[in-house]
């Protein structure tokens, strides 16, 4: 077990909870909407161009009492590969992993192509990751492509 | 980049033909080889008692009359429609309600769609296999199945061709299938267009990810010409261009007469996927290469390979 580290302590302590770490500032806010943070009923804590050594400025994301399954968190891998989720349990990290993204992202993006079929009928999207490395994807049903970072998050 | 090709999420509607990619090489020659029988014998009972239904919620007279001809010569009957504004999707009827309702009644569904994604979508909600007449500009196998047929019967094989794509390449969907059809042929690519309409990059890194050699031409030159056993030619449209200036400027630049075939390989024949406006010159139709009028006929023998798999009907010589 590792200890929290000041500077994180200084947005906020957690006592139970996530702490999702390392989220780059640009796309904190969507973060919170993939997550559904808005419909969280205990204390959340949201910081925001956090100096960061690894980013340079970074987000962070607290959220007391909630322990989110990891398939939820994974899906903040798409817009933050970079982050970084600390199960808080008592005041001390009792786990620490790194968000991973998944092959498959279900009902989360809208594909940017209007005459795809997911914009004209009620039904969900889907996107397969064609490349790991600069984090593409492409529209299960029309091929549509896109840079994560300018995926356009479904309104959850 | 990997250029991810369409896949279903389940095994349950196999049969169907969504994108060229579902089929694997042996697929694609045993297609070859059935269109081959249909050639030599077109009429043929073998869908005595089954119902095909043709959806057309975007007109195509072309695909539809060459779909239609394949089931009534096959034996089969049609249902359908060719104009989606006289159907229920008119009132607001989903896709999947109007699948559904129809996978009641008919064998097999072959369906056009002006939304990108339509068929592979429609696979998901029914059990009757689809046949993708073409949904938007995405995919249109029936197409690329019947430009292979074309070119397997006028060259005698698939294998080592050296094929000519020009014109529209950037938006053309039926040169985008062939690439990823020849995947498995050894083909040697020259794309040959202004830079306005060039191969889209997502293309070339398939090619470079599947060891396929090509080379870019803004010159539709004797050398490219001359040195082709395949020339396909697609038609550059005005409505492409941003600025009506640059369409001017390349409009002919692309356009082929039959003064520019003297010295061109004894094998070599030209394709289009028509409509044809002005690329091909009137003269070129009585060359002996000129081979577009032959590759619209042998969408008929290509469709009826295509229903006959997607029916699990095996076909004898």
């Amino acid at each position: 077990m590792t200890s929290i580290s000041k500077a994180e302590l200084a947005v906020a302590a957690l006592r139970n909870g996530t702490v999702i770490d390392h989220i780059p500032s640009e796309v904190l806010f969507k973060a919170v909407k993939i997550l559904g943070i808005e419909k969280v009923k205990s204390a959340v804590t949201i910081g925001n161009n956090l100096e960061s050594k690894k980013l340079g400025h970074k987000g962070i994301i607290k959220v007391a009492d909630v322990y989110f399954p990891e398939t939820t968190l994974n899906r903040i891998a798409l817009i933050a590969p970079s982050a970084v989720v600390n199960i808080i349990r008592d005041y001390e990290v009792v786990e620490k992993f790194p968000v991973t993204l998944p092959d498959t992202i279900l009902g989360l993006v809208k594909c940017g192509n209007p005459k795809c079929i997911t914009n004209n009928e009620p039904m969900r999207t889907c996107f397969h990751v064609v490349d790991r490395d600069d984090v593409t994807i492409s529209c299960h049903y029309c091929s549509h492509t896109v840079k994560s970072a300018e995926a356009q998050i479904i309104q959850i | 980049m990997v250029l991810k090709c369409t896949s279903h999420f389940t095994a349950m509607n196999t049969k169907s033909l969504v994108s060229i990619s579902d089929l694997s090489r042996d697929e694609i020659l045993s297609l070859l080889e059935t269109a081959r029988k249909f050639e030599a014998r077109p009429n043929r009972r073998l869908l005595e008692g089954k119902v095909v239904a043709t959806l057309f919620f975007e007109p195509s007279t072309r695909t539809r009359l060459s779909f239609e001809t394949a089931v009534n010569r096959l034996g089969g009957r049609v249902i359908g429609f060719s104009d989606a504004s006289n159907t229920s999707t008119s009132k607001g009827e989903t896709l999947k309600d109007t699948i559904k309702m129809v996978s009641n009644y008919a064998d097999l569904i072959v369906m056009r769609h002006f939304l990108e994604g339509a068929a592979l979508y429609a696979t998901e909600v029914t059990d009757v296999p689809i046949i993708n007449a073409g949904d938007g500009a995405h995919q249109h196998p029936s197409q690329t199945m019947l430009d292979l047929y074309s070119i397997y019967k006028t060259q005698g094989t698939l294998e080592n061709l050296t094929i000519t794509l020009v014109g529209d390449l950037k938006y053309g969907r039926t040169v985008h299938s062939l690439i990823m059809a020849m995947k498995y042929f050894n083909p040697t690519f020259r794309f040959v267009a202004c830079k306005e309409l060039d191969m889209p990059e997502e293309y070339k890194a398939f090619c470079r990810d599947n060891g396929i050699k090509y080379t870019d031409h803004t010159d539709f030159s004797p050398e490219v010409i001359n040195t082709s056993d395949i020339i396909y030619m697609t038609r550059v449209q005005r409505e492409r261009f941003a600025d009506i200036m640059e369409y001017e400027r390349v409009k002919d630049l692309y356009n082929l007469n039959n003064a520019m075939l003297a010295d061109a390989r004894d094998n070599l024949r030209i394709l289009h996927p028509l409509p044809r406006v002005n690329e091909i010159a009137q003269d070129v139709d009585d060359n002996p290469k000129a081979y577009y009028f032959e590759q619209a006929r042998n969408g008929l023998y290509a469709r009826q390979a295509i229903i006959c798999r997607s029916l699990g009907i095996e076909v004898n010589d």
